[in-house]
């Protein structure tokens, strides 16, 4: 035992005077752009952040080359340009966060978690009228979807990593093309296939239909590499304990898979939550609650929004900019939920 | 490497000087030729041939193993030790491209015969795999009992089973405060053991184990080599093990596989003390003195 006398350090960690060397290189960096657009016909708001980042990078290649040599001075350059992307990336999404709440905001109001638009117009003021039949449609309809999606999703991933039959290869060479296919054919599809042959109204059960369409190949495909990641251990182990394959893949697979399963039910979910062109064309878009996914038009949250742009008076598109506020929140809180629930097993 | 006239014999001795070696003795002389008629009881595999493709992997291995004994397969790398125990539990089909023949009696029933239910094969022939893998799914107890579920096996007291197959796999002390944790809360060594009590709630008549201590540290490894002690009146125990030492400290019977390039081969099975001392083949001496291999 040595006497206490080391403090507990981090001796790869910047020091405080690194850390004052890299402020002090962006403020020179943005001096000089300063200097550069006064003195150069380059004018804008463009012209000083390209010259600024090129005089960041400039800077800092020649400090470490000198201090430290070559290989740091192009480390310096990579880590620029990973900076610089991830300015590019993040600040457009919290621009569009901050967006949406801004305009949002205006539109507002616990009445609109209890009124439909029956009796309103486009032109009647905020606090009147509200976008429940849409909620509730959204609800429905993905419900339905995901009644439908999340068994053959599954199936469908579980035949292609455990089964491994003889169709494997032509089912995922299906998935992936279906996971391409376009939201608007899939309501075409409905459409043509057993809207207009059939039921010939538009009804929730068809939107909840052509939703199925685009949430089956993305929870097959997610399914299917967690299923893959799965150790084969684990199925051996399973089968030699006098399982049969049925009952190893349900007692031991799939609950060692469960997190990334509901992830993969997330992200199906979330990827048509949003979806407008298949629900314009088979739930036609009610303005009243209806509950009832068998008759009459069903509105939807990206309908109530896509409605409320084209009318185009300024109460209207104050409207659709709730939607979509409401709308981000819900696919929001989802993932939230999705995080939580795959989380909390693991980390015992 | 080893020096088996230090290490082995030493062990040997000590491990079994009033019961295990006379009980060597006896099953010594009631010991027939390999392939020479049923035995009745235990497992016997009648000239096993197996395939990956078109490589012919291993060649007409014959071996008869005692219920009660336990018996070490060695060898070096590559010559086919545990494809010949993934036979004798049918687990050997499930590589793509495998194939075999031969047979494999278990008290005298062909397991390969058309008809059989593999699940009950695998009930009775029971495997411990050369990684711990514990189901991450489940709890410790839930592990344990994981094979009467997946076997829809009933149970009448699922606590005293659990306590017995924990104790038999020398768990017990060690986990009973704690059985609603995940298994994969436990050291490499006490999963292994987790999943030999795993195999032991089925009551299988015999356990393959596939070096079952290779991942594991020198004490649980000694854990786990008593607990194959204590099993083996009950049991019959086959076990692949690159370890020779641990072949001499735990098996009644040691069989040495070759394979010189093509496929394995079994040259030589006997006593353990008998292979380790006097070997009759050349070869065999050659790898357990570590002249090779």
């Amino acid at each position: 035992m040595s006497a206490p006398t080391l403090k507990p350090t981090k001796p790869w960690k910047l020091t405080s005077k690194q850390r004052a060397l890299i402020v002090g290189n962006l403020v020179i960096a943005a001096i000089i752009s300063y200097l550069i657009v006064l003195a150069t016909p380059m004018k804008g708001r463009l012209a000083y952040l390209s010259i600024f980042f090129i005089a960041t990078i400039l800077i800092n290649f020649s400090e470490n080359y000198f201090k430290r040599g070559l290989a740091a001075a192009k480390d310096s350059v990579a880590t620029s340009f990973a900076a610089a992307g991830l300015i590019i990336a993040v600040v457009p999404i919290f621009s569009i966060l901050l967006t949406i709440f801004d305009r949002g905001r205006a539109g507002l109001n616990f009445g609109l978690f209890l009124h439909d638009m029956k009796s309103n117009g486009p032109n009647d003021p905020l606090n009147q009228g509200g976008l429940l039949h849409a909620l509730v449609g959204s609800g429905i309809m993905v419900g339905i979807a995901l009644l439908i999606s999340l068994p053959i999703g599954i199936l469908t991933a579980i035949y292609l990593t455990e089964i491994k039959g003889i169709y494997s290869r032509p089912i995922k060479f299906l998935v992936q093309a279906m996971s391409g296919v376009p939201s608007i054919v899939a309501g075409l599809f409905i459409l043509s296939a057993i809207v207009f042959p059939i039921t010939k109204s538009s009804s929730g059960l068809m939107g909840g239909l052509a939703l199925s369409i685009l949430m089956i190949p993305t929870i097959a495909r997610t399914s299917e590499e967690v299923l893959l990641l799965i150790p084969n251990d684990l199925r051996e182990a399973g089968v030699a304990l006098g399982g049969t394959q049925w009952r190893t893949i349900s007692l031991i697979v799939v609950p060692a898979a469960k997190s990334g399963l509901i992830t993969a039910t997330i992200l199906g979910l979330a990827r048509v939550a949003g979806e407008t062109a298949p629900l314009v064309l088979v739930s036609g878009g009610g303005d009243a609650v209806n509950a009832n996914p068998f008759q009459s038009p069903m509105g939807s949250l990206p309908f109530y929004i896509w409605k409320g742009f084209t009318f185009g008076t300024p109460e209207s598109i104050a409207r659709s900019w709730a939607g979509i506020f409401v709308l981000l929140s819900l696919i929001f809180i989802l993932f939230i939920a999705a995080r939580t629930l795959s989380g909390s097993r693991s980390k015992k | 490497m080893i020096n088996p006239n230090e290490d082995g014999n030493e062990d040997m001795e000590t491990k079994a000087s009033p019961s295990s070696l006379s009980e060597v003795a006896k099953a010594t002389q009631a010991r027939k030729e390999p392939g020479s008629g049923a035995l009745g009881v235990g497992l016997e595999a009648r000239s096993i041939h197996a395939w990956f493709g078109d490589k012919l992997v291993l060649r007409d291995i014959s071996l008869d193993f005692w219920s009660g004994t336990v018996t070490a397969l060695i060898g070096p790398s590559g010559c086919g030790k545990s494809t010949f125990i993934r036979t004798l539990n049918r687990m050997h089909e499930f590589i793509p491209g495998a194939a075999m023949a031969g047979e494999v009696l278990l008290n005298g029933q062909d397991i390969y015969e058309q008809g059989t239910d593999v699940t009950k094969i695998r009930l009775k022939v029971g495997m411990v795999f050369q990684k711990p893998n514990p189901f991450p799914s489940m709890t410790i107890a839930d592990n344990v009992l994981a094979g009467l579920k997946l076997a829809q096996l009933k149970s009448q007291n699922k606590d005293d089973l659990l306590e017995e197959c924990l104790e038999r796999a020398g768990l017990w002390n060690e986990v009973k405060d704690r059985l609603n944790a995940y298994g994969g809360s436990l050291s490499g060594g006490q999963q292994q053991r987790l999943c030999i009590a795993r195999s032991l709630a089925v009551r299988p008549e015999v356990l393959l184990m596939d070096e079952p201590c290779s991942a594991l540290d020198p004490g649980s490894t000694l854990k786990i080599e008593e607990t194959i002690q204590h099993l083996s009146s009950s049991m019959t125990i086959i076990i692949v093990t690159h370890n020779m030492q641990q072949a001499a400290r735990v098996s009644d019977y040691t069989g040495f596989f070759l394979s010189d390039g093509g496929p394995g081969e079994l040259v030589e099975v006997g006593p353990t003390s008998e292979i380790f001392s006097r070997p009759k083949d050349i070869r065999t001496e050659n790898y357990v003195t570590g002249r090779f291999g």
